[in-house]
């Protein structure tokens, strides 16, 4: 595989593309086409919709892509976690009946794990899934879901064994978001926004057909697409910027993801924006305080000493070795920084940093900042959680005696709502 | 720009850390700090002898390895993971990086060899009061006398001045206060005139001294007016390879914090089982990557010679100093009452660790500097 010369693939693709592509056709079905020749996903398997060709030469598709401005397949959202674990947990069924939507983009798809009783411990998931001989039917609650109101299909961990330890008791679905059994609702948040919702299951049914991976191995399946979940954050920063180019398919696919990415549109203000510190400290004279510039420094300092770290996470990622301590590391490092930018944003507008909106400082932006920031040590895994994790698995500390290891039936847990 | 390093590299600083390993454990460390010269000269010529480190950066026609800023300071940061007592910072760094900035090529021959093979030491004497804000702050004067200078004032906080064969002292020319009457001159260790007394430092692995100038016969080293500028360009120097010791003497004092919270028992359970603690060693390691990170970006930067190294500089040696200051304080909360004692060693990385912070500019002084120069920049 390592001797295939990116020089003829360069040239194949951009034969391909010579000959096929049209910013006039249709999206979809222009995805179709990129799904059957396997130029959209060229390192997925030649059986399904890809040509088997090592992650490394993507790159260089790509930018035979761009080079003409040819759109690819759909890539933001949950969907290639979704594809990604079907790929490595999912029967041919699977495959066949879903990867090729994915792609397209026809269907939309949602993750449904975390629960309102069960956010850094997963695995205590209680929305139960129960066999019938005919048919699982499924009740709880699911809590965090990005796209949940415009999915089709959503990925759910459900526990279908009370019996055994928790982690063993779990199964994991695909379900019909469409069905009557599953009401969405917004959830709305501090910063006013409502990016995510909550997911309420009354007798929601899945076919046998639909369980990934077998009965009791959720937790496994689950871990698959948490995997993908930090390859997916980068792939969102990178894929979710539409063209500006003219022509049908950029209309389709600009609108394509707005929808997608509506949810986000404050998620540059939740890293703290240490971009606009330091403009903005001069702009407003306060430069000359020692106080601030103490601060500021560290702001910098701590921010830019993280982006070398996540430098060192990439390099070590693209050259194959293992990512190491630096993904924890990183999102601990993105915690400090945030939360130091919005103490510098809070010295720097003075009284003006308690108003919002128009009266608010840019606009309302400072505002949206100090109310945006409290999510990053959050999302993803809190810091305690990474914290544990560096502890446990860089400095190797003993882990904490654990009090859920029995039936889960027998585990205590939060009060049902 | 990357900092990862090559396996030349990193077998660089294995051989080294083997070495000291060896040659410098503790018990040797503890004899050397209670010796009245300080610092091991058998110690100090296997070092040279062996691997070359205080040439390691100095061009191979003057002696030395010809290596760069990185294989400087993987030299530091391992010298200050083990604590060894050796004149390496006032010789190597200091006195070396001084003259080879502000010395003309003739001068550099006639003393870079002998500094770097390790058979003469040197140091630099800038500092006279407890604050430094630049060349502003110096008041030692040099007076012309025929062919040679001489010297007179005070210079504190000298590193290992008391016993350095030579002594490159920043002064200026007598009666001028701007920064071309900055000025390195090069004394002898036991010129007349020259009153060198030991300062108690909380660190005794590494010595401070005040010297006193009475009419000291000096040479004058470089041309005319570039003192400031080479004395500017020593003191980063300094200031990175300082910070590469603080980021290893952090290295063995988060190491040992987490050997003992694994092995220490209480309530039935190892105490690093304990998220109080567990939380306290991860921050730790946290802090200490991003100051390493800076670390070694300030070493590539220098080996480049970027516009904004300076900056970078006083990022890294402000965030080491943090770091390192932050796992002394809390392997000695880690290690309980032992901590607090003489025999158990965390003390000694501790005052390392609580001097080397000060030393060339604590945090703060050097984020002011940081931001100054970033604002300029920006």
């Amino acid at each position: 595989m390592s001797d295939i010369d990116e020089r003829a693939v360069r040239a194949e693709v951009r034969a391909w593309l010579e000959a096929h592509w049209d910013p006039q056709r249709d999206l979809v079905a222009w995805r179709g086409m990129l799904a059957d020749s396997g130029w959209g996903v060229p390192h997925w398997p030649r059986a399904w919709f890809g040509r088997d060709l090592p992650v490394a030469l993507c790159g260089a598709i790509e930018a035979e892509f761009e080079a003409v401005g040819a759109v690819g397949v759909a890539r933001i959202g949950i969907r290639m976690l979704a594809a990604a674990t079907l790929l490595e947990h999912g029967t041919d069924a699977h495959k066949a009946r879903f990867l090729r939507r994915i792609l397209t983009g026809e269907d939309t798809w949602c993750q449904l794990f975390s629960e309102p009783g069960s956010g850094s411990d997963l695995a205590g998931a209680t929305t139960r899934a129960d066999f019938d001989g005919a048919q699982w039917t499924v009740n709880g609650q699911k809590l965090w879901t990005t796209s949940a109101h415009h999915a089709e299909w959503g990925l759910l961990l459900a526990r279908t064994d009370w019996d055994v330890p928790k982690h063993q008791g779990l199964s994991y679905f695909v379900i019909d978001m469409t069905q009557p059994g599953v009401t969405v609702q917004p959830v709305k948040q501090m910063n006013g926004y409502a990016s995510f919702n909550q997911v309420f299951f009354d007798d929601a049914r899945v076919p046998p057909e639909n369980l990934v991976g077998a009965v009791g191995a959720g937790w496994q399946v689950a871990m698959t697409t948490l995997a993908h979940e930090r390859r997916n954050a980068d792939a969102l920063r990178r894929w979710g910027e539409a063209s500006t180019r003219a022509g049908r398919i950029y209309d389709e696919e600009r609108a394509e993801i707005a929808n997608v990415m509506a949810p986000y549109t404050w998620y540059p203000q939740r890293t703290g924006r240490v971009d606009l510190a330091l403009k903005r400290a001069r702009e407003t004279g306060r430069l000359a305080d020692p106080a601030l510039r103490q601060e500021l420094a560290r702001l910098l300092m701590l921010s830019r000493s993280s982006e070398w770290l996540a430098q060192r996470a990439r390099t070590a990622r693209e050259a194959g070795r293992p990512e190491g301590p630096e993904g924890s590391l990183g999102k601990l490092a993105a915690s400090h920084v945030a939360r130091q930018a919005a103490a510098v944003h809070t010295a720097i507008s003075g009284a003006d940093a308690m108003l919002a909106g128009a009266d608010g400082p840019l606009d309302g932006l400072i505002a949206e900042i100090l109310l945006s920031v409290p999510a990053t040590s959050i999302a993803g895994g809190t810091d305690e959680i990474q914290l544990n994790i560096i502890a446990e698995r860089v400095l190797g500390l003993p882990r904490e005696p654990r009090l859920d290891g029995g039936p889960f039936r027998d585990v205590p847990r939060n009060p049902e709502r | 720009m990357h900092y990862s390093f090559t396996s030349e590299q990193a077998q660089f600083r294995d051989v080294i850390r083997r070495f000291l390993g060896a040659q410098s454990p503790t018990v040797a460390v503890r004899q050397t700090m209670g010796s009245a010269r300080g610092w091991e000269p058998a110690l100090w010529q296997r070092l040279n002898d062996d691997l070359g480190l205080a040439g390691i950066h100095v061009p191979e026609a003057l002696g030395g390895s010809g290596f760069g800023h990185q294989e400087l300071g993987i030299a530091c940061e391992e010298l200050g993971r083990a604590l060894a007592c050796v004149p390496y910072l006032s010789s190597a760094v200091l006195a070396t990086q001084a003259l080879r900035h502000g010395a003309t090529p003739d001068e550099q021959a006639a003393l870079l060899p002998r500094l770097a093979s390790g058979r003469a030491t040197a140091t630099l004497a800038w500092m006279e009061g407890p604050h430094w804000s630049g060349c502003e702050d110096i008041a030692l004067g040099a007076r012309r006398d025929g062919d040679t200078w001489r010297l007179d004032g005070c210079k504190r906080y000298v590193v290992d001045g008391i016993t350095a064969d030579h002594v490159v002292v920043v002064a200026r020319d007598d009666g001028r206060d701007d920064d071309a009457s900055i000025g390195l001159y090069l004394v002898d260790g036991e010129a007349s005139g020259l009153r060198r007394r030991a300062l108690a430092s909380i660190d005794e692995t590494r010595r401070l001294a005040e010297l006193d100038f009475d009419g000291v016969t000096a040479q004058r080293l470089g041309h005319p007016g570039s003192g400031a500028a080479a004395l500017a360009r020593t003191l980063d120097d300094a200031a990175v390879a300082l910070a590469h010791e603080l980021a290893g003497a952090a290295q063995a004092l988060l190491e040992a914090s987490v050997e003992y919270a694994r092995l220490r028992m209480q309530f039935g359970r190892p105490i690093g089982s304990f998220q109080a603690i567990k939380h306290k060693c991860a921050n730790l390691l946290l802090e200490l990557e991003l100051a390493k990170a800076a670390v070694y970006f300030a070493a590539a930067a220098r080996e480049a010679g970027d516009a904004d190294s300076a900056a970078l500089a006083s990022q890294a040696k402000a965030q080491a100093s943090e770091a390192a200051l932050a796992c002394a304080r809390e392997a000695i909360q880690i290690h309980g009452g032992i901590g607090f004692t003489w025999d158990q060693d965390t003390h000694l990385w501790f005052k390392r660790a609580t001097c080397a912070a000060v030393l060339l500019g604590d945090a703060a002084w050097h984020r002011e500097r940081f931001l100054a120069l970033t604002e300029v920049a920006a």
